[in-house]
């Protein structure tokens, strides 16, 4: 049920308007959009997007700026762990 | 691979590993026991076994496995049921490959396969679509199950085969819905959860307002996880933030791919095609009011149950079986009965160690392993 | 002695004049002479190959100039499709064998080929096939000396099952053993891993994945004489075929009661083999190979034991992926991208794709 690998939409069907073929690692397989396009977004919007595949449906439009979001959250963490260390290495106030 | 590589990333594991043990001191205690958070997806406890997860964490914290995993709690009932279908010489049975193994009273499905049912294994509900079209003269089902993750494709499945006319196709319904599982969680008296990490692919089907109950009702704080093993590790840094913080409140750490308003289009076709059973029977846990999907009387022609007749037999689960006690996290694999002597992976007994992604299962393969350290010369 | 010389036949060899194999094919009359002439004879054509005879026969002698030890080994071949990206069955039946007798330091020298063909499999399949096992043989050093052939009706065999077994000699001076591998052993493999489990998967067309992977079968022969040669005290080898390399890897831990543990960041894949197993949700460690060995050498001959593995065509990705070490007997475990360990324990039934 959590199977899910990101993906990117490298071709449109020309018959079938649902489908498209999705590439992992230069892997493909055709998968059902279905659940990623609407009025604002018709298919040819999805060609080059990377989605989260499930099953062979593309579920979900990854959102490239939430991504670098969640990982600079990260680093800054990691930031703030190193200050804390150097401060407390630089020995106690005088 | 994209948006994979990072987030199994060893630097910002340490990053996050350091942040969770400096947190660790800060907890709140319960009386008498660790501080135990609970996994619902079987995706994630793939995830947290695999990557060694539970070793990094500080012994003030506990992971406890539910049972997201749609593949263990298939009663033996219904695989019973699908065997009595795939037997017949019209029928190509087509099932996702982990539900090949799941034992029914007689037969696995992989065991039916080898004495001469037509049992296929496919990746997609499409492909078994396909086959339908490939081989008009046979009668091809599809053995449906998951939770609402899986479920949008099988009923965007029945629309195209009713768009395209296609008459020899139908699904073997075993959809299941998280909501009431986790309500049952709850409910069930003696609740040793003090957080959990929500299901990433169902939320992305779903939304994540559904959890609010958890956090208002129950007080109990979420956070909705990715399956990547710095996802998990990021959801339980959150997780132990607000039981610091004192905050409750369901997050969303995988926005990334969920959007908290869920995917209007896939819940539109699940409604379309499905309804809710009064109750359902789930392997270990007994039946849960409104946790299952049936097809709707106007998709009756795609409903497999109803173009076949099947034994529809409730059968009772082993009595040493203790899988009830391991899915609400009332006890470790280890501590049931019959772990690893009477029901091993070569030898499931129960719904937990038929399946890689069951809490027993992924225990009995991966372990709980400390850092190997003589290994590195 | 194991050149494969072109042959003059001492008489004229039959033909086949029919597009498919039938029963009588499979009969011992002259359709089966035939047969057995126009694909097998001419295919494998050597010094060796005397039809006339119910046996192949050998002076002890000549085969004594090879070493100490005669070295013997059978496996049938089953594989589902016939034909692949990379190979064949019988490119398969003739390399799996010879790879049998190599781990075991022997040089491979001859090979029987007994087959199985179902009624109705065309005849231009079996050529390619039968083509295929003499390029492989050529390849490997070996000739085929001696077979069988049977003929079986429609749905008593799948398309076409083949055994082959092998005789190869083993030098002075070579024992490798499985139970022999001690604390501060380097496992080594001789490059990408799961390329012939994931190609053999995705050609079975029920997933309907398009991967751009081949097979690695390949004999082994050649590279594991050179690695014997510069790392002589090597412990044991073992081509990781079925269950792939975290199976044999169980193996050596049990047997010889020590506890491994590998570095997935060592683990060489390549990226469309990754993204296959991502997709389906296995595990590449399990997936079978057909070109790739697991070899336990001692630490002080291991960089020896890289280089010259390095050097050789079937070697160039060759990498040290982890350790014996005194811990717990028979556990393998492997340290993970991410930082954590998890174990890597032996497989239980057949690995399947899964959706959780």
């Amino acid at each position: 049920m959590c199977l899910g690998i990101p993906g990117q939409i490298v071709a449109l069907d020309p018959q079938h308007a649902a489908l498209a073929t999705v590439e992992v690692a230069g892997v493909r397989r055709a998968v059902n959009i279905a659940c990623i396009v609407d009025d604002e977004h018709p298919p040819a919007s999805t060609l080059g997007e990377w989605v989260l595949v499930h099953v062979g449906f593309a579920m979900s439009r990854i959102d490239a700026g939430e991504a670098a979001l969640t990982l600079a959250l990260l680093t800054e963490l990691g930031e703030a762990q190193a200050e804390i260390v150097a401060m407390q290495q630089s020995g106690p106030m005088q | 691979m994209k948006y994979v590589d990072e987030f199994r990333d060893g630097e910002r594991a340490a990053i996050l590993e350091r942040e969770i043990r400096a947190l660790a001191p800060r907890l709140p205690r319960p009386p008498g026991r660790a501080l135990q958070i609970m996994e619902v997806c079987g995706g994630h406890t793939h995830a947290i076994f695999r990557y060694g997860i539970e070793a990094m964490l500080p012994p003030e914290l506990e992971l406890v496995h539910g049972p997201g995993c749609p593949v263990c709690v298939l009663p033996m009932g219904r695989i019973d049921d699908c065997v009595a279908i795939a037997e017949r010489p019209e029928v190509i049975f087509t099932t996702f490959g982990d539900a090949m193994r799941v034992p029914g009273s007689r037969k696995s499905l992989l065991q039916a396969k080898g004495d001469g049912a037509d049992v296929r294994m496919v990746y997609s509900p499409l492909d078994a679509l396909a086959l339908a079209r490939a081989n008009p003269e046979r009668e091809i089902v599809f053995f449906a199950l998951g939770f609402e993750t899986t479920t949008p494709s099988t009923a965007l499945t029945v629309l195209q085969a009713e768009a395209d006319g296609i008459a020899n196709f139908s699904l073997f319904c075993n959809h299941i819905t998280i909501v009431p599982t986790l309500r049952a969680i709850l409910e069930g008296g003696d609740v040793n959860i003090d957080g959990f990490i929500g299901p990433g692919h169902v939320s992305m089907v779903i939304g994540t307002t559904p959890y609010d109950f958890i956090a208002s009702a129950y007080r109990k704080p979420v956070v909705v996880a990715g399956f990547e093993p710095l996802d998990v590790l990021h959801s339980i840094y959150l997780l132990l933030r607000q039981l610091v913080e004192g905050r409750c409140e369901v997050e969303n750490q995988y926005a990334r791919v969920v959007p908290n308003a869920g995917n209007r289009t896939a819940m539109a076709a699940v409604e379309r095609v499905f309804e809710t059973r009064e109750f359902f029977e789930w392997r270990g846990l007994g039946s849960i009011d409104g946790s299952g999907l049936r097809m709707r009387d106007a998709y009756a022609a795609f409903d497999a149950e109803r173009k076949f007749a099947v034994p529809g037999l409730r059968v009772v689960d082993p009595a040493a079986c203790q899988c009830g006690e391991v899915l609400t996290g009332a006890i470790k694999p280890w501590q049931c009965g019959i772990f690893g002597t009477a029901c091993t992976p070569e030898a499931p007994l129960g719904a937990l160690m038929v399946s890689s992604e069951g809490a027993c299962a992924a225990y009995y393969r991966y372990g709980g392993v400390p850092a190997a350290a003589g290994a590195r010369g | 002695m194991n050149g494969v010389a072109v042959h003059e036949a001492s008489r004229r060899l039959g033909t086949i004049h029919v597009p498919s194999v039938t029963l009588a094919h499979g009969g011992g009359g002259k359709a089966m002479r035939d047969l057995i002439d126009d694909v097998f004879v001419r295919a494998f054509a050597n010094d060796h190959l005397d039809v006339g005879s119910d046996q192949a026969r050998f002076d002890l002698a000549a085969l004594a100039q090879y070493g100490e030890r005669l070295a013997f080994t059978t496996d049938s071949y089953v594989v589902d499709p016939i034909v692949f990206p990379g190979g064949d069955i019988g490119m398969l039946a003739v390399c799996g064998t010879v790879n049998d007798l190599a781990v075991g330091g022997a040089t491979p020298l001859f090979l029987t080929c007994s087959v199985i063909i179902e009624e109705g499999l065309r005849v231009d399949t079996l050529r390619t096939i039968a083509t295929s096992m003499a390029v492989a043989a050529l390849r490997a050093g070996v000739c085929i000396v001696t077979g069988d052939t049977k003929v079986v009706e429609r749905g008593a065999c799948d398309k076409l099952f083949i055994n082959t077994a092998g005789i190869g000699v083993i030098p002075a001076g070579i024992a490798l053993d499985i139970g022999t591998v001690r604390p501060g052993d380097v496992l080594i493999v001789n490059g990408y891993l799961g390329d012939h489990g994931a190609t053999i998967l995705a050609a079975r067309g029920d997933l309907a994945i398009d991967a751009p992977i081949e097979s690695d079968c390949a004999p082994l022969g050649d590279l594991i004489a050179a690695l014997l040669r510069a790392a002589p005290r090597t412990r044991f080898i073992r081509d990781a075929t079925r269950g792939g390399v975290a199976s044999v890897l169980n193996e050596i831990a049990v047997a010889s009661g020590i506890a491994i543990e590998i570095d997935e960041s060592e683990t060489p894949l390549r990226a469309p083999v990754k993204g296959f197993c991502e997709i389906l949700g296995l595990d590449p460690l399990y997936l079978a190979n057909e070109g790739k060995i697991v070899a336990a050498v001692p630490p002080d001959q291991a960089d020896a034991a890289l280089d010259a593995l390095r050097a050789h065509p079937l070697g160039y990705d060759a990498c040290a992926i982890g350790r014996a070490w005194a811990g717990e007997a028979g556990r393998v475990t492997m340290r993970t991208t991410f930082g954590g360990t998890r174990i890597v324990d032996m497989l239980v039934g057949e690995q399947l794709p899964r959706i959780c």
